[in-house]
């Protein structure tokens, strides 16, 4: 039975704490709504450019096909690009992302394929680690800027790029949270390096003219296709890290008011008994006279 | 007819209205566009876009990074990384 005032103590120190996770959930509602605003900013130029990539993309096929499209000819070499946030505070997410790396690195081991990573962001560091330190070849820090943009992106990407044309590797994953709600941030692994194909083939139907030729001009769009899936993720992870962090810090303010509730009726069920106490040995010691 | 015009970077659509006429710095030379051009598409180099609002019209410059413009029969559209003013 802690003493009345230990029972203070805690109370005050529940009450601090729920202070803190307040202010990090109204925080998080506000930055959320602003990464949610940038990331559909960035959508009518992605869409725009996966409609111009499927077009070119069925044109220029074969042998003529770059190297970002067709691949390396081999499956081998499989690198995991995880993006990860920089901050904690956001519940479940990292190491759900975390966990959907590790599923995939699994699942492409056991086909006797070789895995490497390449992390973005703090948080996947070191729980990555734990089970892959040899097979970290990279990563890219995002702490280092407030919000990352476009440059961040275009400087991954080109060092992606780089480690892909130096023979590194044969195939890219990107695993990324794709935000759908504040409740909800589901880990999403897709294919980066080669292109994916586009699905629908686009008819032909207008003659369009190229400057300078097809080939010329889809070597020039995939380096910024990549980057644009990177920026894309990056911004996804924003949204969801706010998200996340919102709902996590809603309900530990709640569980902090609980536990202020809880421990409250205690002390109050305490004090109560020592004044009883008190009275008694009162009431005892008048009648014994 | 005016042209519809398109200006879009990663982070956001900076313009979209219809204008008269889009002079665009292609790799190859500087082409205008004009409603009713044919399908044509071409990368860009780093430069200036002109958007004459009105025929003899001063026109707006825009200098844009990196990217490449795409006309259908919808309009122009100018994809690009970096824009500046």
């Amino acid at each position: 039975m802690p003493s009345l005032k230990e029972l203070k103590g805690r109370i005050n120190s529940v009450k601090s704490t729920q202070k803190i996770t307040k202010a990090k959930q109204m925080v998080a509602a506000a930055k959320l709504r602003r990464a949610q605003a940038a990331a559909e900013a960035g959508r009518p130029y992605a869409t725009r450019l996966s409609a111009v990539m499927a077009s070119l993309a069925s044109k220029v096929s074969g042998s003529a096909a770059p190297k970002l499209l067709a691949g390396t000819g081999a499956d081998q070499k499989h690198l995991l690009v995880v993006v990860n946030t920089d901050k904690g505070l956001c519940g479940g997410l990292n190491s759900n992302l975390v966990k959907a790396a590790k599923a995939k690195a699994r699942e492409l081991e056991a086909q006797g394929k070789s895995v490497e990573f390449y992390l973005v962001g703090k948080k996947g560091r070191a729980p990555l680690r734990r089970d892959y330190a040899s097979q970290i070849t990279g990563g890219f820090d995002t702490s280092t800027v407030r919000t990352p943009g476009f440059e961040e992106a275009e400087v991954i990407a080109n060092e992606l790029i780089a480690l892909f044309d130096a023979g590194k590797f044969d195939v890219a994953h990107l695993v990324y949270p794709t935000f759908k709600s504040a409740l909800a941030q589901d880990p999403t692994v897709t294919q980066l390096i080669p292109v994916p194909a586009p699905a629908e083939a686009v008819a032909a139907d207008a003659v369009v003219e190229y400057e300078p030729g097809e080939e010329e001009i889809l070597e020039e769009l995939l380096p910024r296709y990549v980057r644009t899936q990177l920026f894309g993720a990056l911004l996804e992870r924003e949204a969801s890290e706010q998200g996340a962090s919102m709902t996590a810090m809603d309900n530990a303010t709640r569980n902090a008011g609980e536990l202020i509730q809880k421990l409250t009726i205690q002390y109050n069920r305490s004090r109560q008994a020592a004044i009883t106490t008190e009275l008694i040995e009162i009431i005892a010691g008048a009648e014994a006279l | 007819m005016p042209l519809h015009f398109e200006l879009v970077t990663p982070a956001k659509l900076v313009r979209s209205e219809d204008v008269h006429m889009v002079v665009v710095p292609g790799t190859e030379g500087e082409f205008g566009v004009l409603e009713g051009h044919a399908p044509f598409m071409s990368t860009i180099r780093d430069g200036a876009v002109q958007v004459f609002r009105a025929a003899g019209a001063a026109p707006e410059i825009i200098q844009v990074r990196g990217g490449f413009a795409e006309v259908n029969e919808k309009g122009l559209t100018v994809l690009a990384e970096h824009v500046e003013g």
